[in-house]
């Protein structure tokens, strides 16, 4: 096979826009915001990079803790939800005849052809109080008080005098549901090309070795795919951990997560310095996360190897 | 032509909001045509959402050969922020007054040449002077307006006439919303303690986050700016919101009021500013005092009905406009409520870090 050492140019032809668009869009930004993190307001418009370390102290302060906690919790509990919703998707594709397997694709990235503001308001729509889901249940919870009034039953111990809808706004499911909704199609298809990859002929033998579908599915199914697990978690963890608008919208300002504290500090607080500091923390615990998964893949291939 | 209400189908404080909020590009989208325009002749109009008469800008235009490249804000951080690092090119920008002192702070205003503003005699005396600018140097008044509750008629045992019915009641826990700018609603609460709103003492502040504090579970929302659509749509009974959002939908809904509370509000003035750096600031001048004419500032209030600050333009305007009070609140009203003073850096941050404790509470 040629190395791409023997054909620098082709490789540089290719590999040369790619870096460039690196450096520029994101290593040099990362890099003004980094020296940001260690700098000081000195005026309303200049900040002065003094190597101050109090932007990160603050980050110890208790609301931001609660706050950084908090947004670990909803992205963790989205991604747990993301796996297992995801997981039984993925393998009905993986499983399903191959002229369908396209459209079930298409399917599952559909939903990324609308913009991700327009899908949020969709879901405060269909979750608000006199949402579709509200109203759905308003229809059921009067059927029942219909039914209750001709049989002559008092009912109202049983569903209340008046129909209560569910607050899913404003609260901690609202967003965790919002944060379902937009990462699963990034849970399903790093499953999905997992089960794509696995060899089959490793679930024949499991079943005819006697091992059931359970059995089966535990002890074979899910280690064979466990690398496509743990991509998918990161995949969907990483982004939620940084999620702006969903929050915003679906938490109506009473679930704040850490971005939308560091949308203040570069409005609102007009304090860059702090904003930056708490920007790179949320990278440093990405850069947590993705050691985790390289300690993962250093104990997998040694158990291989044993 | 005046435009019936039900033609002013959202206001300028809530247009892009959403889409601001987003971090999404576009807000700007024909900034390059302004970069490529900045020549003599055209003006460079950075200005709110639907905070223009229909026709204003064209006949403008018409009326001395300047051009206008019209670009949109959705709100006065949003402006801060774009001019921090320099004036991109923008010629008039339309702040409110607590900014207007922020930006002469960061010294980013031009004084303004009111030789070239004959229509400032247009003017009410009682905009002449404010405490934010004094004597006008740099800045005019636009349009003005107030903080209050927006509420549902029907919905509540009497008028909502005191913040305690926001901020410490329970007896509409679970139906209010308040705004979801931090230093506006510390403010309110202020006003409740009987306090001055630009009183940022420790204590003060302390006691009025503990007050939302206790009071958060029974807020619906901290509106982004969407107040007013939530008590359309019956999601909540009370708001606090800007007379301008809430007129908005008692256009479209006869049960929905407002009310300046007892303890007296808040009351904003958007303002004419030239920043500094402007390519083109004769023509700026030309615009303001365009705007500030008898006849255009008649159709312009007429059209996006928030209250004029221009003497002679109010007397050509209809009883409907002039006569309403979400408008032009009762004196005892006005007299009660304060405007906000930009209160520095350091209390700005010391604020958004008691904003911060307020969302992060359970």
């Amino acid at each position: 096979m040629e190395s791409w050492r023997r054909s620098l140019p082709v490789f540089g032809a290719f590999a040369g826009p790619t870096t460039l668009w690196l450096l520029i869009f994101f290593l040099i930004p990362l890099g003004i915001i980094w020296t940001y993190s260690f700098g000081e307001n000195v005026s309303l418009t200049e900040i002065e990079t003094t190597w101050t370390t109090s932007n990160y102290a603050r980050i110890f302060e208790p609301e931001i803790i609660t706050l950084f906690w908090r947004t670990v919790k909803l992205a963790g509990i989205a991604t747990v939800i993301c796996l297992l919703i995801g997981y039984p998707v993925a393998l009905v594709i993986a499983t399903a005849d191959q002229k369908w397997k396209p459209w079930l694709l298409l399917v599952i990235i559909l939903p990324f052809w609308t913009n991700l503001l327009i899908r949020t308001y969709a879901l405060l729509n269909i979750l608000g109080a006199r949402g579709r889901v509200n109203e759905s249940l308003r229809w059921v919870w009067e059927q029942f008080d219909a039914l209750f009034n001709t049989l002559g039953i008092d009912g109202a111990m049983l569903i209340g005098e008046r129909f209560q809808p569910i607050g899913f706004l404003g609260t901690e499911m609202g967003v965790v549901i919002g944060l379902v909704y937009v990462h699963l199609p990034f849970a399903v298809l790093p499953i999905y090309s997992a089960l794509e990859r696995m060899d089959r002929s490793y679930l024949e033998a499991s079943m005819d070795l006697g091992a059931g579908q359970f059995r089966t599915f535990f002890l074979i199914l899910v280690p064979l795919t466990s690398a496509g697990l743990v991509t998918a978690a990161i995949i969907t963890f990483i982004p939620a951990l940084g999620s702006f608008l969903t929050p915003d919208l679906l938490g109506r300002g009473q679930v704040d997560m850490i971005a939308n504290v560091i949308e203040r500090q570069f409005k609102r607080a007009n304090d860059w310095p702090f904003g930056s500091a708490l920007s790179l923390f949320l990278l440093y615990i990405t850069f947590i996360v993705l050691a985790i998964r390289a300690v993962i893949d250093m104990q997998a291939a040694k158990g291989r190897r044993a | 032509m005046i435009n019936t209400p039900k033609n002013r189908a959202i206001s300028r404080r809530t247009a892009l909001r959403g889409i601001a909020g987003a971090g999404a590009v576009g807000l700007t989208f024909n900034m390059t045509k302004a970069f490529a325009a900045s020549h003599t002749g055209t003006v460079n109009f950075y200005n709110w959402d639907t905070y223009i008469g229909e026709t204003t800008l064209d006949d403008f235009t018409a009326a001395t050969g300047i051009e206008v490249q019209y670009d949109l804000f959705a709100d006065n951080d949003e402006l801060f922020a774009k001019l921090k690092n320099g004036n991109p090119g923008y010629d008039l920008i339309v702040p409110t007054n607590d900014y207007v002192e922020q930006m002469v702070e960061a010294k980013m205003l031009t004084e303004l040449d009111h030789s070239k503003i004959p229509n400032m005699a247009n003017l009410d005396p009682d905009f002449l002077d404010p405490a934010f600018d004094p004597g006008r140097k740099y800045s005019l008044p636009y349009m003005w307006g107030s903080i209050g509750i927006g509420y549902r008629k029907s919905a509540v045992s009497k008028e909502p006439d005191s913040w305690a019915d926001l901020y410490t009641s329970d007896e509409y826990a679970g139906r209010m919303a308040m705004l979801g700018n931090g230093q506006t609603v510390l403010q309110m609460a202020l006003k409740l303690m009987g306090k001055s709103l630009n009183d940022w003492s420790d204590e003060n502040v302390a006691a009025a986050e503990a007050m939302l504090i206790a009071q958060k579970s029974r807020i619906t929302a901290f509106a982004p700016d969407n107040g007013q659509d939530l008590l359309l749509a019956g999601e909540v009974d009370l708001a606090m919101e800007w007379n301008g959002d809430i007129l908005q939908v008692m256009d479209e809904d006869d049960d929905i009021g407002y009310v300046i509370p007892k303890e007296g509000g808040l009351l904003w003035e958007d303002t004419l500013c030239v920043p500094v750096g402007a390519p083109n600031p004769e023509g700026a001048h030309a615009l303001i005092n365009y705007l500030l004419d008898a006849e255009v500032g008649r159709d312009l209030a007429e059209f996006i009905y928030y209250g004029t600050p221009n003497a002679a333009a109010k007397a050509l305007t209809s009883e409907e406009y002039r006569e309403n009070p979400a408008i032009f609140p009762p004196a005892e009203a006005v007299a009660l409520s304060e405007t906000s003073v930009y209160p520095g850096q350091e209390i700005v941050q010391m604020i958004d870090a008691a904003w911060t404790r307020v969302k992060a509470a359970g």
